[in-house]
């Protein structure tokens, strides 16, 4: 046990020491943080540059009515030649050359911008928002609709989605966020089983090929020296998790009141937002924030009845169980095999499971109550990940225990499956193992 | 007394034999050599007695005691291929496998240092493996070997990679390590070293051990009653005269000519000589006694016809 120690601290050091590590416990956080923060940041990113674009207007029926920003003007030439506009175009402060022509009630084709540079979305948007909206209300009033009739007619409905319990609790779950929550949790177990694994067959096919296994294994059983590498490995992705979290906290909290809005200025933010995004008109804009105040306010509401101690434990343990299983079929792959080049054949039946489990998931965060989704979550070489993925949206405590318990059978008989084939595989030079071969380690006495 | 014994062991892998019915005694305090062809059978037997694999059937004693899985900490072993994790650093991963052998962590530094200074590679001790040269490397993994004092070493193919300077002193060490009451097992295919280092041999080939015993009583024993003269005179008259004899070599030089006899059991070799001091003049007569290498490949060249 002493040994298991040892050899569990070598493992633990040498990894945690390498330049790679910190590296990856450095760009891990900003990597998250950057998530966050930099589309927020983006959003708040104003186009700062002047631009004011000439309106020639042959329909006549635009003159004023496009809403101007503080970086975005609009100038109304009178109806003159656009030939000549044209031509002259090089020589004005003009960002761009907006010609209306007269048959813009009926074309869609009628609208043209001139420019010397290809202008943005947004004020493509803004000013074929505001065309259409124009021509809307000047239709509806020919059809004898006032605006307010119309803003009467329109209802904004959100659903918000309350989970009952079998308790009788209500609880106002929120389908996006348990989306989101899903999603990153799935696919960082996805993400650090594969890492993981791949740095155990790594480290089991460097003993192998630089033959110091057999200077170890007269010293340790095989079954220590495996168990030994795989706990180091893994509790080296713990280590990194535990980084990352509190970096990716702590980096949260600095930097957010920089970039991030405050509860009271969101209004302000969703509308720049809004506007680069749509250029709706700034009537329905309001309406649009309040939608998004609501959204965020129910988010941030659900966000407390997401349970995080589930997660983080069922997180640790789903990650620990599906990294001891995938963790020692990975050992198992590099002791059959004398160098990385010779993997591929072992390592697919190994990684579709994994693979499959990705799709799974994917899946799961977009309808969670589904039966692929509910068997996926109870057998054990999709459980991890696909388990990881429902539990943000509420799962039973019984189902959560029947997929651990079946993950803790499973990880142990392959554990000792792989042992076996570990055991023999190390020692083993030369020839490539057929699989026939390795059903037959795994049956040999010692 | 033997340190260790090995009665009637088997293993096979998968359909080949690799040991078959295999019994060994090894000595105390003496330097046994474990000798044989290629795909003997020598590095399974290692193993065994390493406990990295066990005999099918068959006994293993360590002093008389079955063989338990603490053992391996009175046992130090130096594989033929031996390798050593390249980016660690030198000193750190002699502390690592000097702790596996179950030495604490200051016992193994102090030896070590010891070691290090003694073999000249201190200065090596922070840098990594991979930039050390193979007979550095080499030194760092016998170090590693006998560091925990095991009563039982285990040298395959000790002196490959090693230049004749450093494989004198490592040959000496290993002598230092005899005189000290440890027990060494030493498996090699160079049979000059085998005279000049082990006490006793065994010989293993095809599975099965064909032959065991001291050194000197296994070249006694191939040494068939052949004697080798050298001597001046007439050339022609000695082999004449020499005429019911089967001469084995000869060969003719001005003033030191050299003729090698192999006389019947019922002849005394002096009755040679009087042949010989008729027609010339004896410079050196002497019982030709076959050296290790004759020896390995008339027993295995035999045994495989």
């Amino acid at each position: 046990m002493n040994k298991t120690f040892t050899i569990i601290s070598r493992e633990y050091t040498t990894r945690v020491r390498k330049k790679s590590f910190l590296i990856m416990c450095i760009i891990g956080p900003l990597l998250f943080a950057g998530m966050m923060i930099v589309p927020t940041y983006m959003a708040q990113m104003e186009d700062t540059e002047m631009k004011i674009i000439a309106v020639a207007d042959s329909s006549h029926l635009f003159y004023g009515a496009f809403p101007e920003t503080e970086y975005l003007k609009f100038e109304y030439l009178p109806n003159a030649d656009l030939n000549k506009y044209k031509n002259e175009f090089h020589n004005s402060r003009y960002y761009a050359l907006l010609f209306i022509s007269h048959v813009v009630v009926s074309s869609p084709n009628a609208v043209h911008m001139y420019s010397n540079k290809s202008p943005g979305l947004g004020v493509r948007m803004h000013i074929a928002n505001t065309i259409e909206k124009k021509l809307e209300s000047d239709k509806l009033k020919t059809f004898g609709i006032t605006q307010e009739t119309l803003n009467a007619v329109k209802t904004n409905i959100t659903v918000r989605s309350v989970k009952l319990s079998e308790s009788g609790d209500e609880k106002e779950s929120n389908f996006t966020l348990a989306m989101i929550v899903g999603y990153v949790v799935g696919f960082l177990i996805y993400f650090t089983l594969f890492f993981s694994g791949t740095q155990v067959m790594r480290g089991v096919i460097e003993e192998k090929s630089n033959r110091i296994i057999e200077v170890i294994i007269s010293s340790v059983k095989p079954f220590q020296l495996l168990m030994g590498k795989i706990l180091g490995v893994g509790m080296v992705a713990l280590t990194q998790f535990a980084i990352w979290i509190v970096l990716t906290i702590g980096i949260s909290a600095i930097v957010s009141p920089m970039f991030m809005p405050d509860v009271e200025n969101l209004n302000e933010t969703v509308r720049i937002q809004d506007f680069m995004d749509t250029g709706s008109s700034i009537a329905t804009q309001q309406v649009d924030t309040d939608l998004i105040n609501r959204e965020l306010t129910g988010m941030l509401l659900s966000l407390h009845n997401i349970d995080f101690a589930v997660i983080i434990l069922s997180f640790i343990f789903f990650f620990l169980g599906g990294y001891f299983l995938y963790g020692s079929l990975f050992a198992a792959v590099g002791s059959a095999v004398d160098g990385d080049t010779d993997t591929q054949q072992f390592m697919l039946p190994v990684t579709l499971p994994l693979i499959f489990a990705i799709f799974v998931m994917i899946n799961t965060v977009q309808n969670p109550e589904s039966a692929l989704t509910y068997w996926c979550s109870i057998i054990p070489f999709t459980s991890p990940i696909v388990m990881m993925a429902r539990i943000p949206f509420g799962v039973p405590y019984s189902q959560i225990f029947l997929s651990a318990m079946l993950l803790i059978i499973t990880f142990i008989i392959f554990t000792w499956l792989a042992s076996k084939v570990y055991r023999t595989g190390i020692l083993m030079y030369g020839k490539k193992p057929s699989w026939k071969e390795m059903y037959k380690w795994i049956k040999y006495k010692n | 007394m033997n340190i260790f014994s090995i009665e009637n062991v088997t293993k096979t892998y998968s359909g080949h034999t690799a040991l078959n019915n295999v019994s060994i005694d090894i000595p105390e305090s003496k330097v046994f050599g474990l000798l044989g062809p290629n795909g003997a059978g020598k590095t399974t037997l290692i193993r065994i007695i390493n406990q990295i694999t066990a005999p099918d059937s068959g006994t293993v004693l360590f002093k008389g005691q079955p063989l338990k899985a603490t053992d391996v900490e009175r046992i130090g072993y130096l594989p033929e291929e031996r390798g050593l994790y390249k980016k660690m650093k030198v000193g750190e991963q002699a502390i690592y496998l000097a702790q596996l052998k179950g030495l604490t962590k200051s016992d193994a530094t102090k030896r070590l240092k010891y070691w290090f200074n003694k073999f000249e590679i201190m200065p090596w001790w922070h840098r990594k493996v991979e930039e050390l040269s193979k007979g550095m490397q080499q030194k760092v993994q016998f170090i590693v070997t006998i560091l925990h004092e095991p009563e039982l070493l285990i040298f395959d193919e000790p002196f490959s990679g090693f230049d004749p300077i450093n494989a004198n002193m490592l040959k000496n060490e290993i002598l230092e390590l005899k005189n000290k009451g440890a027990t060494v097992i030493f498996s090699t295919h160079n049979m000059t070293s085998v005279e000049e280092v082990c006490d006793n041999i065994a010989l293993i080939n095809n599975s099965e051990k064909i032959l065991e015993g001291s050194v000197t009583d296994v070249r006694n024993r191939y040494k068939g009653h052949i004697y080798e003269c050298k001597y001046t005179g007439s050339f022609q008259y000695v082999l004449e005269s020499l005429s019911g004899f089967e001469i084995v070599e000869h060969s003719e030089h001005e003033a030191n000519n050299y003729i090698k006899v192999s006389l019947p059991e019922s002849i005394n070799s002096n009755s040679l000589i009087e042949k010989i001091i008729k027609n010339g003049e004896l410079i050196s007569f002497n019982e030709f006694v076959p050296n290790m290498n004759e020896i390995f490949i008339k027993a295995v060249t035999g045994e495989n016809k």
